[in-house]
């Protein structure tokens, strides 16, 4: 089967030539691993501009007023390198805005999505390759939007990620935003469908193009997880995009979906009315809470490989993993209103969102138990992969717990929109997601590019992004603590606060040591894409049906077709004499084929 | 290298838990150096009843939560200094899991979350779904606010009944940004905004509610401590978000009555003129 489509995509090459194949073969390419390493270039670039956008909020923090060193006359020349308090709103809305919507979100689905999906299910590609191609260039409309929006005085949308309007639908509420955050609103919607398309292709291709012998309860947590995000996306972006729309035409068109009557704003009246402000922040936690577990899931679900691989060791508990993830998915649609408990939303609905939202804690418990269990009894290789898994369960943990705080909603009631809520944000997404996000890269950089990363590099790179994140973010929890807001341009004038700024002034340097320890991992994969030292199939002796393809897949991904006769976790059976068993290995003669009624699980 | 992992993930619990030690007892090691860290960062004085409350639930889930940080974290280190490839010989365990462990480590937290979410909730209702009353003739009616706050890009607008005790007539008492209330009584605020959204945040009363334009809101609280405190807003504004600083005196009943009669014979003084933007609605 998978020959026959090898073969009708080398004809269908074989008749361009020159520049016409070069662009089709790399740059409006079909393939799922081009597509795949696509998204991993640019969002790894975004990653560095959401970066350099964070150290501007924290060099205000840090030095109210006195200006970003170098770029900062370079940007305001006129206000003495300066940071205005419009650039501060910028700045961290854009941080926000760059980092979920052009990193960890494309990254998760678009890059290790894509690139794994075909592979790990043991397809040739995706079921839909040219919608995947187009999921990859909707992403340029939103690029050149959103980077557009920076052009216009004053430097862009200041509405914050979450846009909530009045703010961010009256024009007159935000002065000088008005193009910037149409341009963002407009932006969006076009990683909206980039999304869409996605997830639409995810999930066609898991449930239709999986190889001979790869059940549902054979297929890695990655795939399950990806699966899963898939499922989410579908169901909650159009909610996003529909509100992204009426949010537009508040602005373009004055149709007030969100704007209540007898506004003055700016002492100019502001027109229309007859809407409801808290509309548009049901509308958009509708879709932005599942979306935390969009960043999140396809994270677990990778560690979770990850994690079993190197402990030589099956996953503890596969079928709860899977079960919960589910329930994390399920439970993560009716759970929104947790951003909304002093928004002025009905108090006793609150409540029903706090039972939910401490429900929810359950499965992300269930997750980390089981990862201990994976460890446990193992052998442990602490490669750069597996140091980055597991600092992802140790912040886990800390990001899950600090979100059982807030899910207390009297405790919220003080705690919400302070630096408490952005150190759990940031324990979940940046040292927990992010930290996968390493791990993979490590894990499977062999595979996409046919050469290893340098380990004691990548160890370096780990210890210090290790202690400056903690460095960074740890603190964050007694900012919190104190009451400290968010996305206060000068905080220190309050009285409550005025004490803070030492700490702040720390937080800033573990900050800019961190983002200064990426230089070593730029450095290591750009040099490793081309000069590493080259590997077979299977440099880490692992089970998952990506490791049986060459290093780098060609065009088709395998070059035999994948027979699967189990799941990919048994490591160390006392089946075979190896401390793995590949999926595709046909079991030694006289033993049943295992996992046929899926009792290899328990 | 795997005794230097295991170590690196055992100090997240220790250093975690010595940072939050350091923050409730201000004990900073640092204090003195280049980055000293002055005195106070926790919870900020509570001077509310019900912030009391809040305070408890707060420590609550912490030493909870603390818990079950240091021994999630306690047994990875155990599980990565045991279990490392390098010194250790044993076999690895072939197991795929344990329905038993599965079940106790479902129900267990289960359990806790459960409680937590039913302890939690008498605390919410006192703070946003129990107003005061005060009896008007025979019927028992919500309190009537004392003040109302408007939030407005980027200051505070109050407005104090006058003589009549009505908020909404002509006698009413204007001013910015500068709030008073009497110690030791139920007081009732409502707020409410005439452009965007803000939020009413006051850290030492645990009090904090969004300000949605289109809605009248109220809060509620007693105060038991005198003293002067930050009216803080919590929900970005503007570009002036930062600058929407207010100031509360809490301070006894006799000396608040002096301090709105002041207040209104100043305003009577200067031509009874409402603040532009202030209309009746
Ligand atoms: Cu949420
Ligand atoms: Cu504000």
């Amino acid at each position: 089967m998978s020959s026959t489509i090898v073969d009708a995509h080398a004809g269908e090459h074989a008749h361009r030539g020159g520049v016409g194949a070069f662009i089709s073969k790399y740059v409006f390419s079909r393939d799922h691993k081009i597509i795949g390493l696509q998204f991993l270039f640019s969002t790894l670039l975004w990653f560095l501009v959401g970066g350099l956008l964070a150290l501007g909020i924290r060099i205000q923090l840090a030095w109210p007023w006195e200006g970003m060193p170098v770029i900062g006359p370079m940007l305001f020349a006129g206000e003495g390198g300066q940071i205005s308090p419009e650039f501060y709103t910028t700045l961290f809305t854009m941080h926000a805005t760059v980092m979920i919507f052009f990193v960890i979100i494309p990254i998760l689905a678009g890059a290790f999505g894509n690139y794994l999906i075909p592979l790990m299910i043991g397809a040739d590609d995706m079921a839909f390759p040219t919608l995947n191609m187009l999921s990859y260039w909707f992403m340029w409309p939103a690029f050149a939007l959103i980077g557009m929006s920076f052009f216009f005085p004053p430097y862009g949308a200041g509405g914050g990620w979450t846009s909530y309007p009045p703010l961010s639908a009256v024009w007159e509420a935000a002065p000088g935003s008005h193009w910037p955050q149409t341009l963002w609103l407009l932006g969006v919607t076009c990683v909206g469908i980039s999304s869409m398309l996605g997830s639409v292709n995810y999930m066609t291709t898991i449930i239709q193009m999986r190889a001979p012998g790869m059940t549902m309860f054979r297929l890695p947590m990655t795939i399950w997880a990806m699966f899963i995000t898939a499922i989410l996306q579908a169901f909650a972006l159009p909610v996003l995009t529909a509100a992204g729309f009426m949010q537009l035409l508040d602005r373009v068109a004055g149709t007030g979906f969100f704007v209540p009557e007898g506004l003055v704003v700016n002492n100019s009246i502001a027109a229309s009315g007859g809407g409801q402000p808290l509309l548009w922040q049901h509308l958009f936690w509708f879709y932005s809470h599942p979306a935390v577990y969009i960043m999140i899931l396809p994270a677990m679900g990778m560690v979770s490989d990850i994690i079993s691989c190197f402990s030589r060791k099956p996953l503890f508990g596969y079928k709860p993993m899977v079960f919960s993830i589910s329930g994390i998915a399920g439970l993560g649609f009716i759970v929104w209103g947790h951003h909304m408990f002093v928004s002025g939303m009905n108090p006793i609905l609150g409540m029903t969102f706090m039972v939910a939202t401490m429900m929810i804690a359950l499965p992300s418990a269930v997750k980390v138990f089981n990862w201990l269990g994976t460890i446990w009894g193992g052998r442990l290789y602490f490669t750069t992969p597996m140091l980055f898994s597991l600092s992802f369960v140790s912040m886990f943990i800390i990001g899950g717990l600090s979100g059982i705080f807030m899910a207390a909603t009297p405790v919220d009631i003080f705690i919400h929109d302070t630096y408490f809520i952005v150190a759990h944000f940031h324990y979940v997404l940046f040292t927990g997601t992010a930290m996968a996000v390493f791990g993979a890269i490590y894990f499977w950089f062999p595979k996409m590019f046919g050469r290893m990363m340098n380990e004691q590099l990548g160890k370096l790179h780990f210890f210090l992004t290790f202690v400056f994140m903690n460095g960074t973010f740890y603190l964050m929890h007694i900012l919190g603590a104190r009451g400290f807001p968010r996305r206060l341009a000068d905080p220190y004038d309050y009285e409550t606060f005025s004490n803070l700024q030492p700490m702040n002034q720390f937080i800033t340097i573990c900050a800019i040591g961190m983002v200064a320890s990426q230089i070593i991992f730029a450095g290591n994969f750009i040099y490793s894409m081309f000069w590493g030292p080259t590997v077979g199939r299977n440099p880490w002796r692992a089970n998952g049906l990506e490791w049986t393809a060459p290093s780098p897949p060609g065009h088709g991904n395998f070059d035999f077709q994948p027979i699967v006769y189990r799941g990919p976790y048994e490591y160390g059976s006392p089946e075979v004499d190896t401390d793995y068993y590949p999926q595709t290995q046909p079991p030694p003669d006289g033993i049943e084929p295992t996992g046929k009624s899926e009792h290899t699980d328990h | 290298m795997g005794r230097f992992w295991s170590l690196l993930f055992l100090s997240v619990p220790v250093i975690g838990v010595l940072t939050f030690v350091c923050a409730m007892g201000n004990l900073w090691p640092m204090s003195g150096g280049s980055f000293s860290f002055p005195a106070d960062h926790w919870l900020p004085v509570n001077v509310s009843e019900n912030g009391a409350v809040i305070d408890r639930l707060f420590m609550f889930i912490l030493g909870l939560t603390g818990v079950i940080f240091v021994a999630t974290g306690i047994a990875l280190f155990f599980f990565l200094w045991k279990y490392d490839a390098e010194k250790n010989a044993e076999p690895v365990k072939f197991t795929h899991g344990s329905h038993a462990l599965e079940i106790v480590w479902s129900v267990l937290p289960a359990a806790i979350l459960l409680f937590i979410a039913i302890y939690q909730m008498n605390a919410w209702a006192d703070a946003k779904l129990r107003r005061p009353t005060e009896t008007i003739g025979t019927t028992e009616v919500p309190k009537r606010p004392l003040v109302e706050v408007t939030g407005r890009q980027f200051e505070w607008r109050l407005r104090y009944a006058g003589e009549d005790g009505e908020i909404g007539t002509p006698d009413d008492l204007y001013t910015v940004n500068e709030l008073h209330i009497p110690v030791d009584e139920e007081i009732v605020i409502a707020i409410k905004s005439e452009d965007v959204l803000h939020s009413f945040f006051l850290p030492n009363l645990r009090i904090k509610q969004d300000i949605v334009p289109g809605m009248k809101q109220f809060v509620w609280f007693r105060a038991n401590q005198t003293g002067t405190f930050d009216v803080v807003c919590a929900e970005l504004c503007g570009w002036g978000h930062y600058k929407m600083r207010g100031r509360m005196t809490i301070e006894s009943r006799e000396k608040f009555d002096v301090w709105l009669d002041k207040q209104i014979e100043e305003q009577e003084r200067s031509e009874f003129t409402p603040k532009a933007g202030d209309e009746d609605e």
